[in-house]
């Protein structure tokens, strides 16, 4: 048994690997979060509950119909998509030509409803979700056991980001989506269909969050205020990395998530309030975010 | 302008008709409750409502006053007043940090800062061993006024919450009728335009929010001397949230929609108390009602309809 700067080595490994999880939850949902925002204006509030939705649907469908966690990894994320489908097609189209505050308070309310409606059906207790047989048990890695599930969650994170960031930046559809970011009337006068591509893309930031919630359905117990505990902290990963940048909002998810991590092992009364800190510090240095355009 | 003034006018000296009549009609710790939450929606209005600062993180100031006021009545044995005063000025103390910090963005980031802030200062009641943890501060001694007057009845007490919210409500209304609340309604129509005309616009958010987070740490600290208790509800995001709402069913820059919107709120929150998060539900609809088809809130409605500026 070996020790790191006093701590010993799989206490330190063990939180650095907590950390990468929580920092790909963060990724991906910033991501989604900023995607949405650069489209929308709208910062959605509602993203804690869709993350959370992910996770319920993914065990509604393995205890109502019997269908197992790989079906659900892309059925949960895509019953939820619809869904965020026809909410924007019903209620958020109408926010555009107001203040952008509206967004806010809109989407606030909405996931007072959904945390409410869950926590009527299913309590606040929490239920588990068993890992799937095939990513149960652990690998020795020599200097740390590594369950496999957790390996496969930060594996997936990864692969994840960096798909929506070819998505984004290496495809003709991104392109579009980045024209239509800057400047949606000129888009709409080449004959793209805009408001098609705003609907889409609000789904699609949704199911990435609910996607995001299949996979910690079995780190974490399925539960209505799931949502909300992570979607605070992931506002001071967008305010550090600035909304700008798909890439920053990557770097800075999984970044976070590991300073959070080490400071469990040096120092865990603070390991809550930490990533507040750093938003803190990055707001005196470089107020627009470290990867952000000064707005 | 001289026509507004007097609606007013009439309209304050029926809320303090209201104030001095209503603990004969309803449960005085009832409408105490009312009170400490109409004087917070009221401090919060001051930002959204005159400046077009959306401060998403309110119960931080609101729980700090409480908290403090809580603590200093009962392990330093202060008089009410006194420790009133004290969660006030604490709450102002942090205001000017967070606002400092926080007027350095604009819009929704402004929103999601302040948002982030307040779960700092949540983290830090739940570790932070004078808040009591979970448990939070009990038992908390309501004292003698000035020394002198004992608030154990819910009478006199009521008369203390009452004069503390007529007044806390006057001092915010002279600020926004004051030329410095013209300034401030300069900067929410166009602050490009109100920086030109040479007004250092981050003193005046600074001074704005500072003043609303003053009276934020009163209304928790009254609050606190009420009910005995101060807890992590106070400071938890679903307060700052409830602020929103009461302001925004209320009336946004309305002078007495806070008022209302706190009324209706905390009545539908007793009402509907023994039906657990059907609450939360409820809360989450008025919201998504409001913002699509009831922005102006019900004092902003009944104004528009009389047109009156009330």
């Amino acid at each position: 048994m070996f020790s790191i700067f006093g701590v010993p080595a799989p206490l330190l490994f063990g939180q650095l690997l907590l950390g990468l999880i929580n920092g790909g939850f963060y990724a991906m949902l910033s991501l989604g979060l900023a995607v949405i925002f650069g489209m929308l204006n709208i910062i959605n509030f509602a993203h804690g509950a869709m993350f959370m939705m992910g996770a319920f649907v993914a065990w509604m469908l393995l205890n109502y119909l019997g269908i197992n966690y790989w079906f659900a990894l892309p059925l949960a994320p895509l019953i939820v998509g619809v869904f965020g489908f026809v909410l924007e097609k019903t209620i958020i189209s109408r926010l555009y030509k107001l203040d952008h505050l509206y967004g806010l308070l809109l989407t606030f309310g909405l996931a007072l409803v959904l945390e409410g409606l869950f926590r009527n059906g299913y309590g606040s207790s929490g239920m588990p979700y068993q890992i799937p047989a095939l990513l149960g048990g652990a690998v020795n890695l020599g200097f740390m056991f590594l369950p496999i599930y957790r390996g496969w969650v930060i594996v997936v994170a990864l692969v994840v980001c960096i798909a929506t960031w070819m998505l984004i930046e290496k495809t003709k559809l991104g392109s579009l989506l980045r024209a239509a970011t800057e400047n949606p009337a000129l888009v709409q006068a080449f004959g793209v269909n805009v408001p098609r591509l705003v609907t889409l893309t609000f789904a699609g930031g949704v199911a990435l969050a609910a996607f995001a919630g299949v996979l910690a359905a079995p780190i974490y117990s399925v539960n209505p205020n799931m949502g909300s505990n992570f979607i605070n902290t992931v506002f001071a990963v967008v305010v550090i990395g600035g909304m700008g940048s798909i890439f920053g909002a990557i770097v800075s998810g999984f970044g976070l998530g590991v300073i959070e991590g080490l400071t469990k092992v040096f120092y865990p009364q603070a390991s809550d309030t930490v990533i507040f800190v750093v938003m803190v510090l990055v707001l005196l240095t470089r107020p627009a975010g470290l990867f952000g355009k000064a707005a | 302008m001289r026509g507004q003034r007097n609606t007013q006018i009439i309209a304050f000296l029926i809320l303090i008709a209201l104030v001095i009549a209503a603990p004969g009609m309803l449960y005085p710790v009832f409408v105490m409750k009312v009170l400490c939450f109409a004087l917070f929606a009221c401090a919060f209005n001051l930002l959204i409502g005159y400046v077009g600062l959306l401060s998403f993180g309110h119960a931080a100031f609101f729980g700090l006053g409480a908290y403090v006021t809580a603590w200093t009545a009962k392990n330093w044995g202060l008089t009410p007043e006194v420790a009133i005063l004290l969660g006030g000025v604490s709450g102002a103390a942090l205001g000017t940090v967070f606002g400092g910090l926080a007027i350095r963005r604009h819009g929704l980031y402004f929103a999601m800062i302040t948002l982030a802030l307040a779960q700092m200062v949540y983290f830090f009641c739940v570790e932070a061993p004078f808040t009591g943890g979970e448990d939070g501060i009990q038992q908390v001694p309501r004292g003698k006024l000035f020394g002198v007057f004992s608030l154990a009845n819910d009478m006199s007490i009521y008369w203390l919450v009452a004069a503390i919210f007529l007044i806390g409500f006057f001092l915010l209304n002279r600020a926004v009728h004051s030329p410095f609340g013209q300034v401030l309604k300069a900067i929410r129509e166009n602050e490009p335009r109100a920086t030109s005309l040479g007004y250092r616009i981050d003193s005046y958010k600074l001074i704005a929010f500072i003043l609303s987070t003053f009276i934020a740490g009163i209304a928790g600290g009254t609050k606190s001397l009420v009910f005995g208790i101060a807890t992590l509800t106070d400071v938890h995001w679903s307060m700052s949230g409830e602020v929103v709402l009461m302001t925004l069913l209320g009336g946004l820059g309305t002078v007495f929609g806070p008022v209302m919107g706190a009324l209706v709120v905390t009545a539908m929150e007793n009402y509907l108390a023994p039906f657990g998060a059907w609450v939360t539900v409820t809360q989450g609809l008025i919201f998504i009602a409001c913002v699509l088809a009831f922005r102006r809130g019900i004092i902003g409605e009944i104004g528009a309809r009389l047109k009156l500026a009330l």
